[in-house]
């Protein structure tokens, strides 16, 4: 953890070398998913809700889909941006250091600029809690974080597979893209108002309804059942990172063979 | 210390040809070819040596250090490296190791060097007393000094080669692989790593395997040269022994006082001759050359004398031509 803060501490100060830059990122960063959210609001002032959901339920659903995809890209970019560490050969490099090679690719880059996103995420998370009559307990708030955290658990895991394919092919990563830009845009909505498939698709392959939509039933009291056990949906969220991590050990362990 | 016992590796390289019509095919049906890149490699090497890993373009040489650097898992053989097998204890094994790829940097290009440095320290766990001797030792000895605080986007190349090499022996490694160490640098720059990658050698018996084009490296540095071609190793001796194996011939030239009739040196053979200059080929096989030297001066007032050995350069072709590489 100490080695991660200062992979964290060396890559925000190389980012801040190039400050212009920087700020332009991060402004544009905190506009995309804006606009985004401006077609989300403009539908609703036309439709006033969507199943049975209103706004400020789906802006939740949204700020917390987001928040755990800025995080992913600030703090996972390591992976997102694997190819060109492959590519470039310095992969190698990271092979002959006493580490974990996990570890040292999540070091290897930070994605900064993300922080335009994050505030942005925030903001949206603020208002729909401000406007939302939630009752709230500690449990309440821990399923909140755990939401979040589980989001970044699920986009990191992505970002380590399409990492995995290029020790294979260096052009795969445009199917992740399906996956973790489709799976966000899919999850800024509660899942139900989908077709079945794919509400199964993302609870029990890709677990990101287990990220918003199922513990969002037991914040806003929604669940029927054992509460519990809604709260207790995120986890899935971790569970799906243990095949991820096993399939990057696999990949490495074939680069090492083949040295691609 | 190092020892390697039938390590074999290829791979399987996909076949692109030329046409749009190969191509169009390629997308569906891959064909492959089987590239040997090491066959039964085998040698040892003892602690404190320096060794020159040399050999043309794809003989095998990276392979090699991958393998012996744990980066690579090869197909057949045994490898044991201060009683680690490289490849099966990774994390154990690569704390005693320093690594230096002269193409590729291991620094982080926009901050100075000593913040890399510091990573490096949290990386490998070196504690802090031995940190900073070691610091202490590297800076003063590749003379480092007003480069620790510089961006590494700054350096040149030779400044940051002297630092590259100084990353990988922060953390004090019993060997060291140099992988083309003096690329692309310049005369001061070149000497200057030379001259240290000796001193580490001799001072603190760190253990030296390089790899290089440049035989001034190999004529410098290195105590024993392992030749590999075609992934197979085809000498495996000292350069001294390779030079008398092919290289008995010295040339002599010899600069004297104004003299009208020509030399007449038993053993030798004139090349070129003028009044005051003459250029001789000797055996040293047939004659000895203070003989060579006696007549010289029995037969002319002799100003200088430059006796020159074949370069390396030419006997190491003369050994690739011998095994048709």
């Amino acid at each position: 953890m100490r080695l991660y803060m200062h992979y964290l501490a060396i890559q925000f100060k190389s980012q801040m070398q190039y400050r212009t830059s920087f700020w332009l990122l991060t402004v544009g960063q905190f506009f995309i998913p804006f606009s985004v959210f401006a077609g989300l609001y403009f539908m609703f002032e036309r439709f006033g809700q969507v199943q049975g959901w209103s706004f400020y339920e789906v802006a939740l659903c949204f700020a917390v889909i987001h928040l755990a995809f800025s995080f992913s890209e600030c703090f996972s970019r390591g992976f997102d941006a694997f190819s060109t560490l492959v590519g470039s050969g310095d992969f190698d490099r990271l092979l002959v250091r006493p580490r974990t090679t996990a570890l040292q690719v999540l070091g290897s880059k930070f994605e900064f600029t993300r922080f335009g996103r994050l505030l942005q995420s925030c903001l949206v998370l603020a208002v729909a809690l401000i406007h939302l009559p939630v009752a709230w307990t500690a449990a309440k708030a821990v399923t909140m974080l755990l939401m979040v955290t589980s989001g970044v658990m699920i986009f990191t895991g992505i970002f380590m597979l399409a990492a995995t394919l290029c020790f294979w092919t260096i052009e795969g990563l445009e199917i992740a893209n399906i996956f973790t830009d489709g799976g966000r845009e899919m999850a800024q909505y509660p899942l139900n108002i989908y077709q079945k498939w794919v509400t199964v698709f993302f609870t029990f392959i890709i677990p990101f309804g287990c990220v918003n939509y199922l513990p969002m039933l037991y914040i806003l009291g929604r669940a029927d059942g054992n509460g519990i056990l809604y709260m207790l949906t995120p986890l899935a969220g971790f569970a799906f990172m243990l095949p991820c991590v096993l399939v990057w050990q696999f990949g490495v362990r074939h680069y090492r063979s083949t040295g691609s | 210390m190092i020892t390697l016992q039938g390590i074999s590796k290829s791979f399987r390289v996909a076949k692109r040809s030329a046409g749009m019509r190969q191509a169009m095919k390629a997308l569906f049906v891959r064909e492959h070819a089987i590239v040997d890149a090491l066959r039964d490699i085998s040698f040892t090497i003892k602690e404190g040596e320096i060794v020159g890993y040399i050999g043309p373009n794809g003989a095998g040489k990276s392979t090699t250090i991958k393998v012996m650097s744990g980066i690579m898992v090869p197909d057949r053989g045994s490898c044991s490296i201060m009683g680690y097998t490289p490849w099966q204890e990774r994390r154990a094994y690569v704390g005693n190791i320093g690594v230096v790829f002269g193409q590729r940097s291991q620094l982080w290009w926009d901050v100075p060097v000593i913040d890399s440095f510091e990573l490096l320290r949290d990386i490998y766990k070196i504690p802090h007393r031995s940190y900073a001797g070691n610091l202490d030792l590297l800076t003063e000895t590749l003379g480092l000094g007003s480069l620790l605080q510089t961006p590494v986007r700054q350096l040149s190349l030779g400044q940051r080669m002297r630092c590259e090499i100084a990353a990988s022996l922060l953390h004090g490694p019993k060997i060291l692989f140099l992988d083309e160490p003096t690329i692309g640098l310049d005369a001061i720059s070149k000497i200057a790593v030379r001259q240290f990658i000796k001193t580490i050698n001799k001072e603190k018996g760190v253990t030296v395997i390089l790899t290089t084009h440049d035989m001034s490296d190999i004529e410098a540095l290195a105590d024993r040269i392992l030749m590999i071609g075609n992934g197979t190793l085809l000498y495996d001796g000292n350069l001294d022994e390779l030079r008398g194996r092919f290289g008995t011939h010295r040339t002599v030239t010899v600069d004297y006082r104004a003299n009208a009739t020509p030399l007449d040196i038993p053993g030798a053979s004139l090349l070129s001759w003028s009044p005051e200059r003459a250029v001789l080929s000797v055996d040293t096989e047939q004659v000895l050359m203070a003989l060579v030297i006696a007549r010289l001066s029995e037969q002319v007032e002799l100003v200088d004398v430059a006796i020159e050995t074949k370069p390396v350069d030419e006997l190491i072709v003369e050994l690739y031509k011998e095994h048709r590489i």
